[in-house]
């Protein structure tokens, strides 16, 4: 069966790279699943969650905005950060949450500090789905 | 002549201090060490980014792509100056030589962003036009730098500057670190003419291989020019934070040097010290003997 190289690269290291059967990307315009012989896509890629289909195991993985490159045999993923399922600590995420909003409502942020916590919000806010998604299951 | 316990009393406490500025310099060095790994595994991330934008150049099928990010222009007439500087001292000359470079190049229409404690106290004490002020941990992080890039960008966009120019201290090598100016918006030349090679090389590969399956024309989504406006701001954050964690490599290995001199100089202290105190010792036993012997010679006349 065909395989996808997937490569996730973040600014701080290469988080991932292997062969997968299938990537689901959240891209600006929706989700978006990718299988061996896609077409050659450049996207923009937004905060939420990446799941790949690796040796018959589905994984997760929480990223933040960036972009992906797709290739007809690799999906490459820059992005600025990327966080697998085990190392997301569910009280940290939901503290910061909870900071984020209190930030948030005290409405004395502006701009750029306004702009930060809405992405750290929405990326604590992806992590929590992947992990309440994997109590249910 | 020092009296005797006062020469050993120096001699502990300047022991003392030796340990601590070991200490430093040890700790630098592992820093210093930390802050070179980031700087290389950011570049994975670096080239991928140039290979995006080698595919929108190749797919617009333009040379000169337009984008506010990529022009010269007066709006505003300000130049905004991030003067990246080190939260703590202790690193000798390094601060200091930054900072004269930035006020040499003063000039009534700079507007003056400081990232680091210690830049921030020179420009406020001078009554600079200060911006922003942002500090920085010790490992920092992209998603800081971004904030403060994404805080350049948007006073872009709203035309309250024209460039940004960055003062950073360049890292050579241990030994040596160059105060150095660099320009970041507009976006210059210099950074796109690999994306722009790159893009090029991939537009003649297609029309002679006509696109087939291993040499695919990508799509884009959304279109080519608004995903080059998503792309650019990134060379921004990615420029910001290479110099940082350059600034920051910078920092650790001076400190690092300047603590390896202060280890050796409190050592030559040391040894000087102990000399003096061993001839006050000679001297005091020469006394006590001179003192007995014109004594026993008294007794015997």
């Amino acid at each position: 069966m065909a395989t996808l190289r997937l490569e996730i690269i973040t600014p701080q290291a290469k988080v991932f790279e292997g062969d997968v059967d299938s990537v689901l990307l959240p891209g600006v315009e929706g989700e978006m699943g990718i299988l061996p012989h896609h077409e050659a896509l450049v996207t923009e890629l937004t905060a939420g969650e990446l799941r790949f289909e690796h040796k018959g195991k589905t994984e997760i993985l929480a990223i933040g905005e960036g972009f992906a490159e797709i290739t007809a045999d690799s999906v490459g993923v820059l992005t600025e950060g990327a966080v697998n399922e085990e190392e997301i600590d569910d009280k940290v995420a939901k503290e910061a949450v909870k900071r984020a909003e209190d930030l948030l409502k005290s409405n004395t942020l502006e701009g750029e500090e306004l702009e930060s916590v809405q992405a750290s919000l929405a990326r604590s806010l992806a992590q929590i789905n992947i992990k309440r998604r994997r109590h249910k299951s | 002549m020092a009296n005797l316990r006062d020469i050993r009393r120096r001699i502990k406490s300047v022991k003392n201090t030796a340990q601590i500025t070991k200490a430093m310099q040890m700790v630098a060095a592992t820093k210093m060490r930390r802050a070179q790994l980031a700087a290389i595994a950011l570049r994975p991330y670096a080239s991928r980014l140039d290979d995006l934008a080698g595919h929108l150049y190749a797919s617009m099928g333009k040379d000169e792509v337009s984008h506010p990010l990529l022009q010269a222009r007066a709006t505003s007439g300000k130049t905004a100056v991030v003067v990246i500087t080190s939260e703590k001292g202790l690193c000798g000359p390094l601060n200091t030589n930054l900072l004269r470079d930035v006020l040499k190049a003063d000039a009534p229409n700079k507007v003056y962003v400081s990232v680091g404690k210690k830049g921030r106290q020179v420009l406020a004490r001078l009554k600079k036009n200060l911006l922003a002020d942002f500090e920085l941990k010790d490992s920092p992080t992209f998603a800081q730098s971004k904030t403060i890039s994404r805080f350049l960008l948007q006073k872009f966009e709203e035309n309250q500057i024209d460039k940004v120019e960055i003062y950073y201290n360049r890292f050579v090598n241990t030994l040596s670190q160059v105060p150095t100016r660099y320009p970041i918006v507009p976006i210059g030349e210099g950074i796109l003419e690999v994306a722009k090679a790159l893009g090029e090389a991939e537009r003649a590969e297609r029309l002679e291989k006509q696109a087939d399956v291993l040499h695919p024309f990508y799509n884009f989504e959304p279109d080519p020019d608004i995903l080059l406006g998503r792309l650019l701001p990134y060379y921004i954050h990615l420029e910001l934070y290479e110099k940082i964690l350059e600034s920051r490599a910078s920092e650790h290995s001076a400190r690092m040097v300047a603590m390896k001199s202060a280890t050796d100089n409190a050592k030559q202290l040391v040894k000087d010290l102990t000399l003096e105190y061993n001839k006050a010792r000679q001297a005091s036993i020469t006394n006590e003997i001179l003192e007995i012997a014109s004594a026993a010679m008294m007794m015997g006349q």
